[in-house]
């Protein structure tokens, strides 16, 4: 409920995202939009007080995390009614780079922003009247497809270990707010022992060192990580191994076999002139050697279902098949670069292919064709960073965060002395945030709790 | 013809039935038994957490309820007073007897309103909108509307051991020919079950062996309205036994003699009043269960076995109390049992706990699948009140989850709907700071004044007591404290540490150890409690009640932006099959309610807005 008021729906709350593409451009610009996009910028920035400055006006200062300098900005203010989104709108201008924006966007959303939802910022401009239906028309398109991605990400928004992590810290705290329940719900049961300052403190402090502990970790780049899933598809044989072992022998590869938080194990990443491709499920690749002939379109499917951008590698040296076709026809709706591999050898290929790369993984010729193309399909905004995955990422890390405060507002209640019913409204509150993370839904979760754990009634 | 005619005389039907002719429409209540209004057919007890809230906000509307529970009450506390504000809640032993005879006494005082006597058997039903009864004996009684409140008696079965009898509460006929004729207007019933314990004859029980819990040694009342002071000694004391090995041995070789464990039952009973027999079994470990003995009244024997309820046969009952600490040698003086009734599925109902089907009709109690005296007094008041505003041609009153847990319960019930006895409790809502027992009257006597059910005296009293929290704020606020000897000396004596800075009163306030009292110490003046309690509460917990308001002023923003009552969601494109088919079930008012639905998503309210918005339908009545 909470969730659904705070985070989503209502239109008065402040939304934030990186208004550019993340790329190598020079500049960024994170913005917000909302009735306290002003007092949240405050709240990060080291400069003028912006809730008294006019509107269209231009500010320069510092973004802080805490004490820490994140980066020097020009700040750009809109006062509700003339914005963009009729509402108060603040745009950020930092300095380019991933690092940069994600970080400025995680503080916003630990200071209350929430992070905004695909075409979020043009649906309040069609809702506040600030543009008409035609001009929104491929907003309802948008939101329909969020339907649709909010359903993924909640079933696999996250995976493994983060996942598994979370709902143990959920499990955690709905322990505490169960019993706190019980205790005023049912305040002669005397089974469990009534539930004090004292007793809670330890039990939730060490919860929040868990998730601190887990929110370092997310920063030191081990958790997160923008990029464009890419698939190697093809039959075997057609030479996706040597593709994929060129490319990394190239030294571009960043990592490898990292438990990713996207849904896809993420084998290996490269970065391509600038553009940072995580590889999924490239199993099929290593098992080329393996002798069985399978068409592996299976495995190709299911790369292909979150794959961004595929690499579609073709033999040029024996006639194409029905395979090969199959294949094709299975991602020709696809972001799709066709690679004509091995022509080094004699092509019996037998169709040419517009647009195609040719290329030799082998002998390494014309590897930078490929590069270039990548390269300008990202420019041109054909291809785009996996927003999704990042998305993800920087929502996880601003709720995680958020839940952390919550637990320490609850911690600083309870030194304060204040009764458990006011220290459990925090500890709640931090309970649904890291629900909206694993997009567990929480309505009766808690009444269920209460009467599986404990024999109430009269 | 009448102008509201009430089918019921329990804790709905008498608040249903005072809230109309209060309002001055000729208001007539039908009830099988007129021994029985406002009877209490199982515990005799009001109140507790969240439940006694709602006696206030009752008593804040304008109802009965509080002020009833008052006059008969013979044991009185606050609960949880020490954790925390939002959870403090007034609980009541009530004498029974007198309870029924006290509100029955209201009902006939109050003008406008007939009482009779009958069963009913049928609606009149005439162009979708009920237009009157036909009662079993053949009279037609014609009314512009009727608030069905007909408790368990739907259909109900009793259950002991067993055996099946088809029969109301307390050896109560059931009433039933107006079950199938529901079914047949499109209602969708379900099967409830509850039950209630045996009783003992007081003189038979050893209380040496119990454990005393006696009543607060200060005065407490539901009521905002003017008091009656008691003689706190005088109040009834309850006990406390346990059940033991024994017991649930007996419990466990009889089992299969259980009408709920024999199959014989079909209805869902609730999980927070479990039956004894479901204790022993879904708690096997547990070694013992707590068990109150509460006097029933004044004027009999009879001691509630608060914590036992049972559909054991009776020779089984009588073992298993004997087997309780004290109660060794017991005499049963009513024998447990199980009950199964009909209920409605209220998302067939609108806020105002008018039908959606059948224009005219409104439900309110345990015919909405909730249970308890509060819960079922609380519809009671404004399904009636709605009614006469409904004839006045007004707006109805629906009140929000943030403005009072009455609003929480039934936008749970229209909204969500429920498969097992509706309880409330204090999880329920989400701004529970804002939902206090100290507070119904500031958040409600508005409303009921406006509605022209809150008596203008009571109203009057209520200004009165909001001058004087204002004036007291800004006097504590006034107080200024410097840190000097003569002061600190003062401050310490408070039993809290001396103050190094200047501050006020009201700022000092804040520390957990000083107390609104405390400012006696500097100032001569005397103040009553309930203003001192107000007053520390809000600036104790300011920043708490800060943010629970700016969250409930989201919600207000929701449940604010209105859905037209013609709009055909198979006309939206856009929204997923889930929460289309959800959103034609429920038929939500507001956009808030929709967003309440479970698999309604974010994005399809964000259609939904721009659907509404894009096609500017007339707003919703």
């Amino acid at each position: 409920m909470v969730y659904l008021i705070q985070v989503i729906t209502m239109k008065k709350d402040t939304i934030a995202a990186i208004a550019t593409s993340l790329g190598e451009a020079a500049i960024n610009v994170v913005r917000l939009s909302g009735e306290d996009a002003f007092t949240i910028v405050d709240s990060v920035f080291d400069g003028q007080t912006l809730n008294d400055a006019p509107s269209h006006t231009v500010h320069y200062g510092h973004i802080l995390d805490g004490t820490t300098t994140v980066d020097e900005v020009l700040v750009t203010l809109f006062r509700a009614p003339t914005s963009f989104t009729r509402e108060d709108m603040i745009e950020i201008g930092c300095h380019g780079g991933t690092y940069v924006a994600r970080k400025i966007l995680e503080l916003l959303l630990s200071k209350g922003a929430r992070l905004a939802e695909r075409g979020e910022f043009t649906e309040r401009a069609f809702l506040n009247g600030r543009i008409d239906l035609t001009q929104a028309e491929s907003v309802l398109d948008i939101i329909e497809a969020r339907t649709e991605l909010s359903l993924t990400l909640a079933n696999q928004g996250l995976k493994g270990f983060l996942r598994d992590k979370i709902r143990a810290y959920r499990r955690r705290l709905l322990d505490v707010v169960a019993h706190i329940e019980v205790n005023i719900d049912y305040p002669e049961y005397d089974d469990v022992e009534q539930l004090t300052d004292e007793l809670v403190l330890p039990m939730i402090a060490d919860l929040r060192d868990s998730i601190e502990a887990l929110l370092a970790k997310a920063e030191d780049g081990k958790v997160i990580r923008d990029g464009v899933k890419t698939a190697i598809v093809g039959k075997p044989n057609v030479g996706k191994s040597s593709l994929l072992n060129t490319l990394l022998g190239e030294e571009r590869a960043i990592v490898t076999d990292i438990q990713g938080t996207t849904r896809d194990t993420v084998e290996a990443s490269l970065n391509m002139g600038g553009v940072v491709l995580h590889l999924i499920d490239t199993a099929g690749i290593r098992e080329a050697a393996d002798a069985v002939e399978r068409i592996g379109i299976e495995r190709a499917k299911k790369a292909l279902e979150s794959a961004e951008l595929v690499l579609f590698v073709l033999d040029n040296s024996v006639p194409l098949s029905d395979e090969d076709d199959t294949l094709l026809s299975l991602t020709k709706h696809k972001k799709r670069i066709i690679i004509i591999n091995k022509i080094d050898l004699k092509s019996t290929i037998g169709r040419s292919f517009e647009d195609a790369v040719q290329l030799s993984a082998l002998t390494k010729a014309n590897m930078e064709t490929l590069e270039t193309r990548i390269k300008s399909m990202f420019l041109s905004g054909d291809l785009k960073q996996d927003t999704s995955a990042t998305l993800a990422n920087a929502r996880q890390i601003g709720l995680l965060k958020q839940a952390a405060a919550q637990i320490r507002d609850a911690e600083q209640s309870a030194r304060d002395k204040m009764p458990v019913d006011i220290i459990e409204i925090d500890l709640k509150n931090a309970w649904e945030t890291l629900g909206e993370i694993t997009g567990d839904s929480h309505g009766t979760d808690l009444l269920d709790e209460l009467f599986s754990k404990f024999c109430l009634g009269k | 013809m009448v102008d509201v005619l009430v089918i019921g005389g329990g804790h709905a039907g008498a608040e249903a039935a005072l809230a109309s002719a209060r309002k001055g429409k000729q208001t007539m209540l039908v009830t099988g038994n007129l021994n029985m209004i406002a009877s209490m057919p199982c515990n005799p007890s009001i109140g507790g957490p969240a439940k006694g809230i709602v006696v206030r906000e009752i008593d804040a509307l304008g109802g009965e309820m509080a002020k009833n529970t008052d006059k008969t009450q013979i044991q009185m506390r606050l609960l949880n007073h020490s954790k925390g504000p939002a959870v403090r809640a007034l609980r009541s032993q009530n004498d029974k007897n007198a309870y029924a005879r006290c509100m029955r006494g209201a009902l006939e005082a109050q003008a406008n309103l007939e009482l009779r006597e009958a069963y009913v058997d049928k609606l009149l039903i005439e162009k979708g909108a009920v237009c009157g009864i036909v009662t079993e004996s053949g009279l037609t009684v014609a009314a512009k509307k009727v608030v069905m409140t007909t408790g368990t008696y739907l259909n109900s079965h009793v259950l002991v051991g067993d055996q099946k009898t088809q029969m109301g509460p307390d050896n109560q006929k059931p009433s039933l020919g107006l079950s199938p004729q529901l079914k047949t207007l499109g209602f969708r019933l379900m099967r409830l079950k509850t039950g209630t314990p045996p009783r003992v004859k007081r003189e038979t029980i050893d209380f040496s062996k119990t454990q005393k819990h006696p009543g607060d040694s200060v005065n407490r009342f539901f009521s905002h309205a003017n008091h009656t002071p008691y003689d706190v000694k005088k109040q009834y004391d309850c006990y406390l036994t346990y059940t033991n090995a024994k017991t649930h041995e007996i419990i466990d070789a009889n089992l299969h003699r259980s009408a709920m464990y024999s199959g014989n039952i079909e209805g869902v009973g609730p999980r927070y009043c479990p039956s004894i027999e479901d204790k022993v079994v879904r708690f096997h470990d547990k070694p013992r269960h707590q068990i109150f003995l509460e006097p029933e009244s004044a004027e009999s024997d009879d001691i509630y076995v608060q914590g036992f309820s049972t559909s054991m046969p009776h020779d089984v009952q009588e073992a298993m109390i004997t087997s309780l600490p004290g109660l060794e040698q017991a005499q049963i003086s009513k024998y447990g049992y199980a009950i199964e009734y009909d209920a409605i599925d209220a998302r067939q109902l609108w806020p105002t706990l008018e039908s959606k089907m059948v224009k005219n009709l409104y439900m309110a109690g345990q015919i909405n699948g909730t249970s308890g005296y509060e819960e079922a007094a609380g519809q009671g008041l404004v399904a009636g009140v709605n009614a006469a505003l409904a004839l006045e041609g007004e707006e109805p009153l629906v009140l929000r989850r943030h403005e009072a847990y009455i609003g929480v319960l039934i936008d749970d019930l229209v909204t969500k709907g429920t498969r097992e006895p509706y309880r409330l409790l204090t999880s329920r809502a989400e701004h529970r700071l804002l939902l206090r027992n100290d507070n119904a009257d500031e958040r409600l006597m508005d409303i009921g004044y406006q509605v022209g059910l809150l008596p203008g005296a009571m109203y009057e009293a209520h200004r009165q007591k909001q001058r004087e929290i204002t004036r007291l704020t800004e006097t504590m606020k006034g107080i200024d404290l410097y840190p000097n000897e003569a002061t600190n000396q003062r401050i310490v004596s408070l039993g809290t540490k001396p103050i190094r800075n200047k501050t006020t009163f009201y700022d000092l306030m804040k520390r957990p150890d000083v107390r609104a009292k405390h400012v006696q110490v500097f100032m001569d003046a005397v103040f009553d409690e309930a203003i001192l309690e107000r007053v520390e509460i809000t600036a104790k917990y300011e920043g708490y009640i800060q943010k629970a308001n700016q969250q409930a002023k989201k919600m207000a923003a929701m449940d604010a932006m209105s859905i037209p009552r013609d709009i055909d969601y198979d006309t939206i494109h856009n929204l997923a099959h889930e929460a289309r088919e959800k959103l034609k079930h429920v038929s939500p008012i507001t956009i808030g309610q929709a967003s309440r639905i479970s698999g309604v998503n974010p994005s399809d309210i964000s259609i939904l807005l721009m659907y509404i918005k894009q096609n500017k339908t007339k707003p919703s009545v």
